[in-house]
């Protein structure tokens, strides 16, 4: 069994950085005005924004960015971020299994934010490090 | 939007995305940025040819983006605006990892589509496959049309 727990700011800079990387530019991740006429609290993070801040803690504990060969999320509470420098935090943790007969890890993933799951059954597979 | 009966045909029907996604360094480095992702595989060519892959290799979630293509098609169908959908879950099965170099083409099927509380879930799966047909990667993404079965 092993475990990890690491911490990333997210900032309006990051959302916008991110839509243009992904070319996802639903209005919710950078109109205050958009987003809360849809109801919600504020400018939301993009779910797979977090979703990839996951994989790459997986990534970085497994050894590297091809070692996770599955990755499935649900987006269970929104990610809010304030316009102002600082952002928010959210805290990726996992714990690994053993691996099974084809050498392949599950590694159960949590993520938080202002202590609230904003992942639910995160789940990866990882190849183990250890198994070349 | 479009009537009741006719989202519920759209279910076992299957979109190709109609413009093939070419994998470009600049678009794997620029994602790998944004993501914050610091493995040299995503960065430099040389140190990804010497783990034994073509080019530079995209981080596991660089997915979404041909995915979503295939994604598109299917809701485009539905019609709802984009503001109005939000995103319920998301998997991937990597058959290999994404590389520079890669020219890929994502199709796209209507699994299940559901009126829950007066939002819609619309299920779909994506197979990202390479020119030659080889599978790269099975997405599966839920999306919620808040509203949308009102």
């Amino acid at each position: 069994m092993s475990t990890f727990s690491v911490t990333y700011p997210v900032t309006r800079a990051d959302l916008v950085r991110y839509a243009g990387a992904s070319g996802d530019f639903n209005p919710i991740h950078y109109s205050d005005r958009v987003a809360e006429a849809m109801g919600l609290p504020g400018v939301i993070a993009h779910g797979m924004l977090t979703m990839a801040l996951a994989a790459r803690a997986v990534g970085e504990w497994a050894g590297g960015p091809d070692r996770v060969v599955e990755c499935s999320v649900r987006f269970t509470s929104m990610v809010v971020v304030p316009d102002d420098d600082a952002g928010v935090e959210v805290v990726i943790s996992g714990t690994a299994g053993e691996p099974d007969d084809d050498g392949l890890r599950t590694v159960a993933v949590e993520a938080t934010c202002a202590g609230e799951q904003v992942l639910g059954r995160a789940t990866a597979r990882v190849r183990d490090a250890h198994a070349g | 939007m479009p009537e009741g009966s006719d989202i519920d045909d759209l279910v076992g029907q299957s979109f190709t995305a109609p413009q093939r996604y070419e994998v470009s360094r600049g678009k794997v480095r620029e994602f790998a940025e944004a993501v914050g992702e610091s493995s040299p595989l995503c960065f430099d060519p040389d140190a990804a040819q010497a783990a034994g892959y073509a080019d530079l290799v995209a981080p596991p979630t660089f997915a979404v983006i041909p995915a979503f293509t295939g994604l598109h098609e299917v809701m485009a169908r539905i019609g709802a605006p984009l503001q109005q959908q939000v995103h319920g879950e998301q998997g991937f099965v990597h058959h290999r990892p994404i590389v520079a170099g890669d020219v890929l083409v994502a199709t796209a099927t209507a699994q299940r589509i559901r009126a829950v509380a007066g939002n819609l879930f619309v299920t779909v799966s994506c197979e990202v496959a390479d020119v030659d047909g080889e599978p790269v990667t099975t997405a599966r993404s839920v999306v919620v049309v808040r509203g949308g079965a009102q």
